[in-house]
């Protein structure tokens, strides 16, 4: 099988999100970058199929030259292969990125064969615009499921299921298809010391694909207010016991 | 919730192991009304304390590193919150197999218990290290992994238990400071917090890398810069996980590649002090809320580690399929000379700091710096390695910090030898002869910020002359050249002209200077204009502070002439003791003043070139200032200052000049020496083996305040009538009769190791033992060991200094030096000079 992931470069936020000056980005002066986690599923669940069926996972991602390092990441984890649209790390809209990623997809088909499956994830951890996996299958003629928790592999077909709510939804696609797959569809692994000095060896495809901006602008990014709570000690041991009781009559429980 | 405390005695600021374990020393020793706070959350605040690998390797060369381990490993295990581990460190190479033989060396100097393995014996121990890419293994048992986040709860809650208040996330906005008492000091008055102000006596910053940063809201510096540490948690691996314990394994550090492997639970924790240097500002560190894990474990950088990867899994082939579960940039604080920053900071009085301190020294260190501000000095150890007014101005900028941590990070587990210099930040201060000397071939020793001609290359002509030689082992020949022993038999010979200009000269004036001085020194400073007093400062606890010259100038004068190393602490020293009643000025004319040493039989003849003065014993006496003119060859005389004294055992004077004559008197004394022998001559004479031969002690490295001058065998008959700091103690050492120990020199008998090699101690520390090989130590704990070794090329004989019980200070006793794990046998020599013991070339 030949599987397509596409993983985006976020940054690994820490507990406050703090905004640039400019208000159009996140300031990640303390922050490390990540992929976004959707994602890291994605090529966990990716790496999986390859184990058990055989083929090859090809990692691909729009991003600045420093994308490298996830695309690595992914390969320390099992992928075969790394393609980078190298971009100057301004941020591109969903669908400035979903044209960019199908001209990529459409080249890298011509030259190796069709993808039997593209998997994005769900949305992404910085913008989550929820849209650029159904753009690139739109553009392509492919069918696309998103939400998705599980995935059976049949011959040429698949099976992918997505939680709703009382239940869930289960799809058959014919392959080649596409998934958005979503943060517990697996455990994805760690990299090992061996997965990791093996991913430095990784021979990344550069691509340098523009494409024309699509309708959608940032126009400013706002922190919300951040809300703080206060937290009453009642007390300690057996004597905070009536002033839990009260709390609990205030409550309506008792 | 209990309100905020509007004042307090002291303010300890940061609870990570320093500040919890300062809290409950001071607690310890009576201080009640302490407030600590932090701007994080407890237990675990983001600092440095959080991350830490916490485990306590505990020999180390230094001895102040090494014993406040010991003492700091000795008060987790008292708490139960420690566990011996053991743990090994493996030699890749034949040069780190020499060192681990000084490793065992240094572990007999201070009682560690320790074992040199084969690659079999280590790998009994540690079943999963390669055997075939190591030589051998240095294995101690009592290394130990510690609990230093819940250490640091139970000294807090004893402090708590005791009065002591605690503010979590609580940020400290400023640090007030006023002007006074004296022109130009600031006292601490108060620290202004997010939640409101607290009026203080005293601060105490325990800040860990964001210690500068507070510091300077104050008005000082703290002189460390926050680094990264790098450590990745690999996991989990069965042989682990199967000990059922955190750690149950020794912990291997890998010397040569600069890293460790320190089991945790299943998992396995390497760490690095490989990588590039990596340092950020105080200001890049994230706030507790910024940080995606605490501030101080920063995002990885994995390219920095790979080469480490590829090392560990060569020394653990398991690792290599191990996950990288957790992997930080962590943050630890290095300093411009990798010694910590303990003790009143010299810019602001009543504000301390406990900085640049890690967890495997931090409760030890939190109990000097308790004892200091309790007692007025510590008293667990001598401390001057780490007290924070060593620096010079030169050394407390981010430019010289980043520089020289950039330089020593990677020599964290390095072979670093006792003489290494410094390669950057070099020439931050230079004699007024430096051209001339770089003209010379000088090989420059740098003093903290002073350069210092060690020996010159001008003078290689000597070495055959003299028929010297090179050493025979490279280790022992490191940083040394035989010209200096050249140079030696020259200015014995002949005469020899040292640039002293690193001299630190202070001068203290006004109706109070005397007194002044007098309540500082332990010889009478009240004496005659123009005589000078060769003199120990003591603690209070009756050790040594200082050991220097003070000079009665005028009837309202005196001039203070200490060593270069000791600079900053003594100038403090004088600055924090001043009257506050404006009776005494002080003044630092180092830079105004240059000082010449002229030695040797011909040095009365050079001079005498000179100068037209009698420089006979009559006129310019053994220990006398006379004031006199020299032909500089410019024409015009030039206004001097002879000191008929010496540092090396040969007759001759400190010439103290204008620091703009000293280059013509240089070059006129050079010219008019030219036939009398005279020869340029570098420090290696004047601060080893003239020194050595003669038995002089110097501060730092015989004196410390952990002995005192009976010891040292510095004390005079008798005591002066005016009070002085450390008379009381003093006084009673006197009363107590006899030293216990004395400070001995001694001569190596047979230089010659076991493979026939003759070897060359270097003084760094290495144990004096009895014949039978047994450690010597007395009732205090202090053991003996070398606190100076060079050549004594007069007589022939490498020498040694130590301090040795009293019993053993007799001449002619024999016993045996440690040296890269080989005994040697030496000889007590005396307590005093082996050359010329009665001083009759000085004082002829």
């Amino acid at each position: 099988m030949r599987i397509l992931c596409c993983v985006k470069r976020v940054p690994a936020p820490g507990a406050r999100i703090n905004v640039t000056a400019d208000g159009l980005a996140v300031d990640a002066a303390h922050l490390g970058f990540t992929t976004s986690p959707h994602e890291e599923c994605g090529v966990e669940e990716a790496v999986q199929i390859t184990e058990r069926t055989g083929g090859e996972v090809t990692v691909l991602t729009l991003g600045p030259a420093e994308a490298a390092e996830q695309l690595r990441y992914a390969a320390s984890v099992g992928a075969h292969h790394g393609v980078l649209i190298q971009t100057d790390g301004a941020a591109w809209d969903p669908e400035r990125t979903a044209r960019a990623l199908t001209a990529a997809i459409e080249a890298l088909e011509e030259s190796g064969g069709p993808f039997d499956l593209i998997l994005f994830g769900n949305e992404s951890a910085d913008s989550g615009g929820f849209q650029v996996g159904v753009r690139v299958c739109y553009s392509l003629g492919r069918p696309i499921v998103n939400g998705i928790k599980g995935i059976e592999i049949n011959g040429s077909t698949l099976r992918a299921r997505r939680e709703i709510d009382g239940g869930f939804e289960v799809y058959e696609l014919a392959m080649p298809a596409a998934l958005g797959v979503k943060e517990g569809i697996n455990l994805p692994r760690y990299p090992t010391m061996r997965g990791r000095l093996a991913s430095k060896k990784l021979a990344i495809t550069t691509m340098e694909i523009d494409a024309e901006a699509g309708g959608q602008a940032l126009v400013r990014l706002h922190r919300p207010a951040e809300t703080l709570s206060q937290t009453t000690i009642l007390g300690h041991g057996p004597e905070a016991a009536p002033a839990v009781v009260d709390v609990l009559e205030e409550l309506g429980v008792l | 919730m209990s309100e905020f405390p509007a004042s307090a005695k002291c303010v300890v600021i940061g609870a990570g192991i320093v500040g919890n374990c300062l809290v409950g020393h001071l607690t310890k020793l009576g201080w009640n009304d302490l407030v600590l706070l932090d701007k994080g959350p407890l237990p675990n605040p983001g600092g440095s304390t959080g991350h830490a690998s916490n485990f306590i390797f505990p020999v180390d060369h230094n001895k102040e590193m090494c014993l406040l381990g010991v003492q700091s490993a000795n008060q987790y295990r008292d708490l139960d919150l420690s566990v011996d581990s053991g743990g090994i460190e493996v030699a890749r190479t034949q040069e780190r197999m020499d060192e681990l033989q000084r490793r065992m060396t240094s572990a007999t100097a201070w009682g560690v218990e320790a074992h040199l393995l084969t690659p079999e014996e280590v790998a009994e121990l540690v079943p999963f290290v390669n055997t075939e890419v190591i030589l051998g293994g240095f294995y101690c048992p009592t290394v130990s992994v510690v609990d230093s986040l819940e250490t640091g709860t139970v000294m807090r809650r004893l402090a708590t238990d005791n009065g002591c208040r605690v503010l979590a996330n609580t940020e400290v906005l400023d640090i007030v400071a006023e002007p006074g008492p004296n022109p130009g000091d600031h006292t601490v008055k108060a620290v202004v917090t997010d939640a409101g102000t607290i009026e203080t006596d005293y601060v105490v910053i325990a800040c860990g890398v964001w210690s500068n940063r507070l510091a300077n809201m104050a008005g000082a510096t703290i002189p460390l810069v926050p680094a990264v540490h790098q450590m990745a948690d690999v996991g989990p691996m069965d042989i682990l996980a199967e000990t059922g314990n955190e750690i149950g394994y020794p912990i291997v550090r890998d010397m040569d590649t600069f890293c460790y492997e320190r089991q945790t639970a299943g998992s396995m924790e390497v760490g690095s002090y490989a990588h590039r240097p990596i340092f950020h500002h105080p200001d890049e560190i994230p706030s507790n809320e910024e940080a995606a894990l605490s501030p101080t474990e920063m995002p990885f950088t994995p390219d920095d580690f790979d080469p480490q990867m590829e090392q560990a899994i060569e020394l653990m082939d398991m690792l290599g399929d191990a996950e990288i579960k957790y992997a930080i940039n962590g943050l630890l604080s290095l300093t411009p000379d990798a010694m910590p920053c303990l003790g009143e900071v010299p810019e602001v009085r009543n504000l301390w700091s406990a900085a640049a301190v890690w967890v495997k020294e931090g409760p030890g260190m939190a109990q000097v710096v308790a004892e200091w501000m309790t007692y007025g000095y510590p008293r667990v150890i001598d401390a001057h390695g780490a007290d924070i007014s060593r620096f010079y101005p030169e050394e407390r900028p981010d430019e010289h910090i980043w520089a020289r941590s950039a330089e020593h990070f990677n020599k964290t587990y390095g072979i670093v030898h006792p003489a290494e210099q410094w390669e950057s930040r070099r020439n931050l201060r230079v004699g007024p002869y430096f051209s001339r000397q770089q003209d010379l071939g000088a090989f420059f020793f740098q003093a903290r910020t002073w350069e210092r001609p060690q020996w010159f290359e001008s003078n290689a002509d000597l070495v055959e002359r003299y028929g010297l030689g090179e050493r025979e082992v490279e280790w022992d020949n490191r940083w040394w050249s035989p010209i200096t022993n050249a140079e030696h038999l020259n200015l014995r010979d002949n005469c020899g002209l040292v640039d002293l200009s690193a001299f630190q000269i202070y001068e203290l004036a006004g109706p109070g200077a005397v007194a002044f001085a007098d309540r500082l020194a332990v010889n009478k400073i009240d004496v005659p204009v123009g005589r000078s007093i060769y003199t120990p400062w003591l603690t209070p606890d009756g050790g040594f502070h200082s050991d220097l010259t003070m000079m009665r100038l005028g009837t309202e004068r005196v001039r203070v002439v200490t060593g270069v190393f000791d600079g900053g602490r003594d100038e403090f020293w004088v600055r924090r003791h001043m009257p506050t009643d404006g009776s005494v000025s002080f003044a630092n004319v180092t830079d105004h003043i240059t000082t010449l040493g002229l030695w040797g039989p011909n040095a009365p003849a050079v001079l005498g070139a000179v100068c037209e003065a009698d420089l006979s014993q009559a006129g310019s006496p053994y220990g006398s200032l006379v004031d006199v003119e020299l032909e500089g060859g410019t024409g015009r005389p030039v206004a001097a200052t002879l000191f008929r004294i010496s540092y090396v055992g040969d007759t001759g004077w400190e010439i103290y000049l204008a620091w703009d004559d000293g280059p013509a008197v240089w070059d006129a004394l050079m010219r008019v020496g030219a036939d009398y022998g005279l020869r340029p001559t570098g420090g290696g004479v004047y601060g080893t083996s003239g020194r050595l031969e003669k038995g002089y002690r110097l501060m730092g490295a015989e004196l410390e305040s952990e002995y005192n001058p009976l010891e040292a065998g510095l004390a005079r008959p008798r005591v002066k009538a005016a009070d002085f700091i450390g008379k009381e103690a003093y006084l009673a050492a006197r009363e107590a009769g006899d030293p216990e120990v004395q400070m001995c020199v001694l001569t190596v008998e047979d230089l010659h190791d076991s493979r026939g090699r003759k070897r060359y101690m270097q003084g760094g520390n290495e144990p004096i033992l009895t014949s039978d090989g047994e450690r010597i130590v007395d009732s205090h704990g202090r053991v003996s060991r070398v606190t100076t070794a060079g050549p004594g090329p007069s007589l022939g004989k490498h020498l040694l200094m130590g301090y040795l019980p009293a019993e053993l200070a007799v001449p002619g006793t024999d016993l045996q030096v440690m040296y890269m794990n080989e005994l040697f046998p030496v000889r007590v020599a005396g307590t005093g000079a082996v050359f010329d013991p009665d001083d009759s070339r000085m004082k002829s």
